[in-house]
């Protein structure tokens, strides 16, 4: 629990509910269904839609006999190519208009003949009802003329490209001559580690419901970026963005895959502009791993040069992803490499292959997850290399300040997330020697990683309003997909504004609300955190000119740096003499007051953009932001049958403030859950015939269950980040970094057996 | 979903009667692999007719030990059940190693044993499956994904393997089926009961559409009491086997006295290890001697282009498992 006093320019902040384990203020909602969903609304006249996928890579259609679909009775359209309304395409890409990245695929869906991933919509049948619509789908006949297309990503990594510098992204970066230094290293390792390609698992699907009146559109739908949705939704059917609503109260898990604007909301939205009803449809399972990327695979060579004592003279870190011929952009595999390790000369390269594949996508840590398994595994065969603790590797080679660029280190506690979990785990116990710590049929293993993941903030316009009875409403258009959000923002306005947290109504999930960041990047907490230190400092400072109004107010000759917001208002520091809020409002006959930061404005949104983006840059120049932690892993492994069970796990983070320390555990622990699917069995298969996936359900790929996940223990240090809104530095992504490598490191230990791709399986023990 | 009709059946000889007069009809017990199946399109039935509601749900004991299982008798109630418990523990290991507790509470003995292949192929409209649509090919070969392939009794015409745990038990124990048909009732054992793919994939039981399974007998074995099932796999529950063993092994003055073995997750059926049997009877019970009988078991094995390991693996969890079962008794 936190202790610490975050300062900021205007405001002290004693923390009372922040840092404490609060129950979900949607826990009750959620656990008994009354928590609203995107398909829970019921509108009357609803008729529901399904998808019929392309069976080919590449190639145009020749043919679509929709006949026996059209006469199913309950069928209301049989939408193809040939008869869909038109839609404008999506626009060209630009990084000067965020919005262009909305879209996952630039496919304009139904409105072309031509096919360009595996699993691309080219039927859309509305109905009904659920059966009816999933029938019709089924009863579709296609058929087409393939072309050859690039869908074996071990044959195409040879064609992979070198990826460009750009303002928003790192494509390689050098210092010295890692090479020479690499050859001169009297220890080195040189590896090439792979992953495979991941699928977007949410439990629910994605899924919307949408309505049309006229020219306005009201969507529900389970997204992580409302506003792209909106506007995205807005450009493609020609309509103004302010009559386009977008409701996401609840999203059933999300990690990435509902950050873009996939085929099954805008055809949600054709579906209902085409019956003129509103219409719901919730993708089939296969139907998010046909039509929603995933994650890319990856091969990466990673390259360590050290001298006997362990120094690094040497780090290349080389990597090869792949994203779509329609979209996907590259993911930042070696992004940690740049930060982490204090080597003299470094040489770090991405290339890019483009498959006709449905695009990759965002994932929990993407670059960071599949990047960290590389380093963190050649770290480990170096430590093995130099007969050096990987622990001791580590912290000899942990920089002072950026290793590429000097830029300083916002905070960087990793030594100290070490030591207490070193010392928790029982690292010391731990025997160096591969298979030295047997016991019976069990080869037992200790391996570590280090967990890293930048920190992210994004704009967040903010309103919040006190009413004369003391109640605090916050309002803003971010997301909720599970990770408690409303909570945390509740638990941090109770604070700033010395009000009871059960005072504090957070409305979210709604493009009416001021506009909120989207869901990525571990950044949502510290966005809207942002705003409101602005806001509620806003609205005390308003309050208390309000009292001064008065002549009798105990408030008057006192400035607001000199007050205390607590036990429901103003008070001077260590006395009872100040108002309440509802004290002050009541003399004033005012129902309520609000402030708000933040314009809804077309000119104060961009204006707010600019501001937002020069605040970036600059801070980027300036400082490496990141949350990182020390992964432990025990593993047992069954000598027989090379059978690989995770005994115990422990993770101790640097995360900075932490607001919640239930729902944040939470997000750690889920972090590293989805680590070890990666580490151990998570793998999309893709037939390198056809480009299509070949495991599209949850029996086939192969997410952990609970017998796979032992106790997870996890500690936070607490040390704010002081660059950030109340110091805190997210906590979505960074339990999934460090993770798969924590385990493949442990399963060397246990066994001898160094395995570089993933996922672990036990037929590579044998 | 697509349309058919339902009939609840009332007694085991209307049902058969009903299935016999309706050409692609299907029985429905369980439901948790045939309804998924309709769901993707691979089962197309005009009719299902529900036999849930036959009295076939007793376990009874038989002279000489063994057991009689109606077919309807729940997987979770068979798990449970202290006479299946104590006499073939083998048996309950292998239910409880399938699915999650859920399908467990659903599925049926009978059902259990007549589940289809988990080929990604078979499952995907798209491709080419000589099991689903004879003739088209198999998808799983020339290039395909076979990691959970077949070792063991494939033919080029398709290399799925059989899903059921259960089976495998059964296969060891040398059980019989009992048929109710349209020519009246009937006894088939279990090795008898399954095909061999050779070039009629789609045909994977001697049985008719309208026979209808009523019960398994388990015939007495005092040295099942000492037996095992043993599932790998790649994740700790709910995932087919790579390879599984079921055991039973009686151990007297270090000799082998008594062995039954069979495979799952290497074959298109349930694969008694007969070779593996005979290599062992009368033999030291010995590590050494358990490898060697396992090596004669898996030697004819051709293994496919993802599934290399399989023939290493199953030498291995057969060895692991007669081990486990020598010292369990304490004989070795």
């Amino acid at each position: 629990m936190t202790q610490t006093q975050a300062q900021t320019a205007t405001q002290r902040v004693t923390p009372i509910m922040i840092g404490r384990a609060v129950d979900r203020v949607d826990g009750l909602a959620k656990t008994t269904g009354a928590a609203p969903f995107s398909t829970d609304y019921p509108l009357p006249g609803l008729a529901y839609a399904a998808l019929t996928y392309s069976t080919i890579a590449c190639g145009r259609i020749l043919a679509i006999d929709t006949r026996t679909a059209a006469a199913l009775p309950g069928v209301l359209a049989v939408i193809t190519h040939l008869n869909a309304p038109a839609m404008k395409p999506p626009p060209r890409q630009s990084m000067l208009n965020l919005v262009s990245l909305a879209p996952g695929t630039s496919v304009n869906y139904l409105n072309t003949d031509e096919v360009l991933f595996n699993g691309q919509p080219v039927v859309l049948v509305v109905a009904e009802s659920i059966e009816a619509a999933a029938e019709g789908a089924a009863l579709i006949d296609v058929r087409y003329q393939a072309c050859p297309a690039a869908v074996d990503f071990a044959v195409e990594q040879a064609n992979a490209v070198p990826q460009k510098n750009t303002m928003a992204q790192v494509g390689s970066a050098t210092k010295g001559d890692a090479e020479a230094a690499l050859a001169a290293a009297p220890v080195s390792v040189d590896a090439i580690y792979t992953t495979p390609q991941h699928q977007h698992n949410a439990i629910e699907p994605h899924a919307a419901t949408a309505r049309w009146d006229g020219d306005r559109l009201t969507v529900y739908d389970g997204t992580q970026n409302i506003d792209w949705t909106r506007r995205h939704l807005a450009q493609r059917f020609d309509v103004p963005a302010g009559g386009v609503r977008v409701i996401s109260r609840f999203t059933g898990g999300a990690f990435g895959g509902k950050t873009m604007v996939w085929a099954g909301t805008v055809l949600t939205a054709l579906a209902a502009r085409v019956v003129q009803r509103p219409v719901r449809m919730m993708l089939t399972r296969e139907g998010v791993y046909r039509t929603v990327g995933g994650r890319t695979p990856t091969i990466q060579r990673v390259a360590l040069g050290a001298g006997r004592d362990g120094h690094l003279t040497s780090l290349i870190h080389a990597s090869i992803a792949q994203v779509g011929r329609t979209g996907g952009g590259p993911e930042q595999v070696t992004s940690v490499s740049r930060d982490m390790y204090a080597a003299p000369n470094m040489a770090i390269q991405q290339s890019n292959v483009t498959m006709d594949a449905v695009p990759n996508t965002v994932m929990r840590a993407p670059g960071e997850a599949t990047g960290t398994f590389a380093l963190e595994s050649a770290m480990d065969e170096l430590a093995v290399a130099l007969g050096m603790d990987p622990i001791e590797l580590r912290m000899l080679n942990e920089p002072l300040a950026g290793p590429l660029q000097g830029r300083a280190f916002a905070h960087r506690h990793l030594r100290e997330a070490y030591a207490v979990g070193a010392e928790a785990f029982g690292w010391p116990h731990r025997t160096p020697g591969p298979g030295s710590m047997r016991e019976g049929r069990h080869l037992v293993g200790m391996g570590v990683a280090s967990a890293w993941h930048p920190s992210w903030q994004f704009q967040a316009n903010v309103t919040v309003s006190m009413s004369a009875a003391g109640k605090v409403v916050v309002r803003c258009g971010f997301h909720e997909m599970g990770m408690g959000g409303a909570t945390a923002q509740a638990q941090i306005t109770a604070d700033l504004l010395g009000v009871p947290f059960d005072a504090v109504t957070v409305s979210y999930g709604d493009s009416e609300l001021p506009l909120g960041p989207g869901a990525g990047g571990s950044g949502q907490t510290a966005s809207v955190a942002a705003s409101l230190l602005t806001a509620c400092g806003k609205l005390k400072q308003r309050l208390l000119s309000l009292a001064k109004d008065s002549r009798t107010s105990p408030l008057r000759g006192h400035r607001l740096p000199d007050l205390q917001a607590r036990d429901g208002g103003l008070f001077v520091g260590g006395t009872t003499t100040g108002e309440t809020y509802p004290a002050i409002l009541a003399r004033t006959g005012r129902q309520t007051v609000q402030e708000a930061v933040g314009s809804g404005s077309r000119v104060g949104s961009l204006l707010g953009q600019a501001r937002f983006t020069a605040k970036f840059l600059r801070d980027k120049r300036h400082w490496i932001k990141a949350a990182c932690g020390a992964q432990f892993c025990e593993v047992r492994v069954d000598a027989d049958t090379g059978e690989i069970r995770i005994s115990r796990w422990l993770g101790v983070f640097d995360v900075g403030t932490v607001i919640n320390a239930k729902t944040a555990a939470s997000q750690l622990r889920g972090g590293i859950v989805m680590g070890i699917g990666m580490a151990l069995s998570e793998r999309t298969l893709v037939d390198p015939r056809t480009g299509r996936i070949a495991n599209p359900s949850l029996s086939e790929y192969y997410i952990p269950v609970h017998a796979d996940i032992p106790r997870i223990d996890v500690r936070y240090l607490n040390h704010p980040d002081p660059t950030m809104p109340l110091g805190l530095t997210g906590v979505g992504e960074v339990g999934i970094t460090g993770t798969a490598a924590a385990v493949a490191n442990a399963i060397y230990h246990a066994t001898g057996k160094r395995v570089r791709d993933l996922p672990i399986t036990l037929d590579k023990l044998l | 979903m697509r349309q058919f009709s339902y009939v609840a059946a009332a007694d085991a000889g209307s049902a058969v009667d009903l299935m016999t007069r309706t050409p692609g009809a299907r029985y429905l017990a369980g439901g948790t692999n045939l309804v998924d199946l309709i769901r993707e399109g691979v089962e197309q039935p005009v009719m299902l007719v529900d036999v849930t509601s036959l009295p076939l749900t007793g376990i009874e004991e038989l002279t000489g030990g063994g057991l009689r299982i109606g077919a309807l008798v729940r997987n979770s109630d068979l798990a449970a059940s202290p006479l299946v418990r104590t006499r073939f523990p083998v048996v309950a290991q292998a239910v409880l190693a399938g699915a999650s507790a859920q399908i467990r509470n659903m599925a049926t003995t009978g059902g259990n044993l007549l589940q289809r292949t988990r080929c990604g192929y078979f499952y995907d409209l798209a491709a080419a499956c000589n099991k689903r649509e004879p003739g088209t090919g198999c998808a799983a070969l020339g290039g395909g994904f076979n990691r959970m392939h077949a070792v063991l009794g494939a033919s080029d015409s398709c290399i799925a393997v059989h899903p059921s745990d259960l089976a495998v038990a059964l296969a060891a124990l040398d059980a019989v089926v009992e048929v109710a048909g349209p020519d009246g009732a009937r006894r088939i054992t279990l090795a008898d009961l399954y095909r061999s793919p050779a070039d009629a994939p789609d045909r994977e039981t001697v049985l008719q559409p309208a026979d209808l399974i009523t019960a398994v007998e388990i015939p007495g074995l005092p040295e099942a009491a000492n037996s095992q099932y043993r599932k790998v796999r790649d994740r700790a529950s709910y995932a087919f086997a790579l390879v599984s063993v079921a055991a039973v092994l009686r151990v007297e003055d270090g000799q082998v006295a008594c062995v039954r073995l069979a495979l799952g997750g290497v074959a298109p059926r349930p694969w008694r290890a007969h070779l593996t049997e005979r290599e062992l009877l009368g033999r030291p019970a010995t590590e050494d001697s358990f490898r060697a009988a396992a090596e004669a078991e898996l030697a004819p094995a051709t293994p496919r282009e993802h599934n290399a390991f399989k023939p290493e693996l199953a030498r291995r969890t057969i060895v692991a498992a007669l081990r486990r079962l020598t010292t369990q008794t304490g004989a070795s």
